[in-house]
């Protein structure tokens, strides 16, 4: 497809996802802003695990450190700007922590580091009760207002997290088409080498996390504001496996993966409600049978047809 | 002339543990403007060589300097900075990127800035990658790939250039090719540092010999003195020509 296609593809998608919810009922409004918030913090990871190879099952800590953030400061009147930057950069700061072990260990071992971090962060969201309510939660967070319109209802608050959710993507895109994101994609494949063309890779390994951390923590803050209530159950380790499973049914490395990837996690799901309690089984086996089939993701499609296609 | 020395190894012990020494208390040099050959059998310590002065092992004694300055324990970042790039042996592109994000890999220490006058310079020394630009790394033949490496390592203007076994895996018309772009590099001023297998075609663009031995250096003569010398051709390059014959033979 030529640039020009796609860019009409891109845009196409984007005013159908804009106009979408329009025509929608509450619940599909929600899913649809649920989509944006996750999607920040499965680009987030797509960046760790992807673009920069460093394996992560702890992104749902930071998805929770960003909602607690927000929880904690927006019920206690802060606004919702200042409290926004705060969680960034709080998760920004934990995931160079979180960097630390990728220095000296990499795979299942980094993986296995990770779902510790997770499990600890978790602990802390559970039992730390005079800080995050424990398992009752932080309940009554409010929405914020823009330029005093208020953005209390489904659908101005889906606009405000689609166009939240456009500018980190933009961040992003811009980001790994700078020098800065070839270096993680030669972090990602040949470290060695890359540190011989003068990549700092202590540098880049912090960074990929860091700023994988930053994504999901501005995420984790708008899930707070769109569920108005966080209680540590979304933020377990197998938030952080759906989350990993998105980065890789959508295309690990790609640029679009993560969206296609979130689509199936979080919306796929729910379509399949109809077939009442079989639906949680039929999407196991879909994905089972995604994995098999396409290892590569979802946008490795047009490339296997093309394979395809060369060899016959 | 010891100004000439861009680069001294001086009873340098190096290796890749504590209990595998292969740099033996090495004494050598490197003359600016030159292309020095490293040869030696498996094992004689030819590439560490390469590894220690770029930074990737650590001397355990002895003293390494670049233009007179010791360097020893000097970060691959700081060695580029002063001025010394590395081709190592094999393939060294990242394949799943273009030529072009290659290229801008390589200028990854420089001001952004200047990033795109220096892509610009690569590019007019190797027409054929021009060609390639947006081409995935991957796809291009052996020679454009050691090609883009060298050009690649060339964009931050190095005053050394160290080269493992740029020969392998080429066709015996590359091998020239590479051979005959590193000695125009030599002759624009730049030293080239080589370790190579293919000793006989290389000796032929090289100024100048270091046999190694155990760790250590074994000899050091002019290149074409080592080709020409049967003796010296028999011993150290597994030459068939006959030896000199003696005075009253």
């Amino acid at each position: 497809m030529s640039t020009r296609n796609r860019l009409v593809v891109l845009f196409a998608s984007l005013v159908a996802f804009a106009v979408l919810p329009i025509f929608l009922k509450t619940y599909g409004v929600y899913l649809m802003t649920l989509f944006c918030v996750y999607l920040m913090a499965t680009m987030g990871l797509n960046l760790t695990v992807g673009y920069a190879g460093q394996m992560s099952l702890g992104q749902a800590a930071f998805f929770g450190i960003g909602a607690y953030h927000a929880a904690i400061l927006l019920t206690l009147g802060w606004p919702f700007f200042v409290v926004l930057p705060i969680a960034a950069v709080a998760c920004f700061a934990a995931g160079l922590a979180l960097g630390f072990p990728a220095l000296r260990v990499q795979h299942h071992y980094l993986a296995f580091a990770t779902l510790g971090f997770n499990v600890l962060v978790y602990l802390v969201m559970r039992n730390e009760e005079k800080l995050t309510g424990g398992t009752f939660g932080i309940a009554n967070i409010p929405r914020p207002s823009l330029v005093g319109f208020s953005l209390d209802k489904p659908l101005p608050f889906f606009y405000f997290t689609f166009a939240a959710t456009i500018l980190l993507a933009l961040a992003l895109w811009w980001l790994l088409r700078s020098p800065w994101g070839r270096a993680f994609a030669a972090l990602r494949d040949n470290p060695i080498r890359a540190e011989s063309l003068g990549v700092n890779i202590t540098a880049y390994t912090l960074l990929a996390f860091a700023i994988g951390a930053a994504c999901a923590g501005i995420g984790g803050v708008y899930f707070a504001t769109l569920v108005n209530f966080v209680e540590p159950a979304p933020f377990h380790v197998t938030a952080s496996l759906t989350m990993l499973l998105a980065v890789i049914v959508g295309g690990s490395g790609r640029f679009f993966g993560p969206m296609l990837g979130t689509v199936v996690v979080v919306l796929l799901p729910e379509w399949l409600r109809f077939m009442q309690n079989w639906y949680l089984a039929v999407f196991g086996f879909a994905v089972v049978a995604l994995m098999i089939w396409l290892p590569g993701g979802l946008l490795s499609i047009p490339e296997r047809f093309k394979a395809k296609g060369a060899a016959e | 002339m010891a100004e000439d020395r861009i680069i001294e190894f001086d009873k340098v012990v190096a290796g890749y543990s504590p209990s595998l020494t292969i740099l033996n208390e090495t004494t050598l040099d490197a003359r600016r403007g030159e292309i020095t050959m490293l040869i030696g059998p498996n094992g004689a310590g030819k590439s560490t060589v390469l590894k220690t002065l770029f930074g990737m092992l650590v001397p355990r004694q002895g003293e390494v300097r670049f233009e007179g300055k010791r360097v020893n324990g000097k970060s691959q970042r700081e060695l580029l900075a002063d001025g010394i790039a590395f081709v190592p042996q094999g393939r060294n592109l990242f394949g799943s990127l273009s030529v072009r994000h290659n290229l801008e890999l390589g200028g990854i220490t420089l001001p952004r800035g200047e990033l795109p006058g220096r892509i610009e310079e690569a590019l007019a020394r190797f027409p054929r990658i021009r060609e390639r630009i947006d081409n995935q790394a991957s796809t291009m033949s052996g020679g454009e790939q050691k090609q883009l490496e060298i050009s690649r390592a060339l964009l931050l203007r190095p005053r050394v250039l160290l080269v493992d076994e740029p020969s392998i895996g080429l066709s015996p018309i590359l091998v020239q090719d590479v051979f005959k772009l590193l000695r125009a590099l030599a002759d624009g001023g730049t030293t080239v540092l080589m370790v190579e297998q293919n000793v006989r075609t290389a000796l032929n663009f090289a100024d100048r010999a270091l046999v190694l031995e155990m760790g250590r250096l074994a000899l050091d003569r002019p290149a074409s003195e080592l080709l020409k010398d049967p003796d010296l051709n028999r011993l150290f390059l597994g030459g068939h020509a006959p030896a000199k014959r003696s005075a009253g033979g």
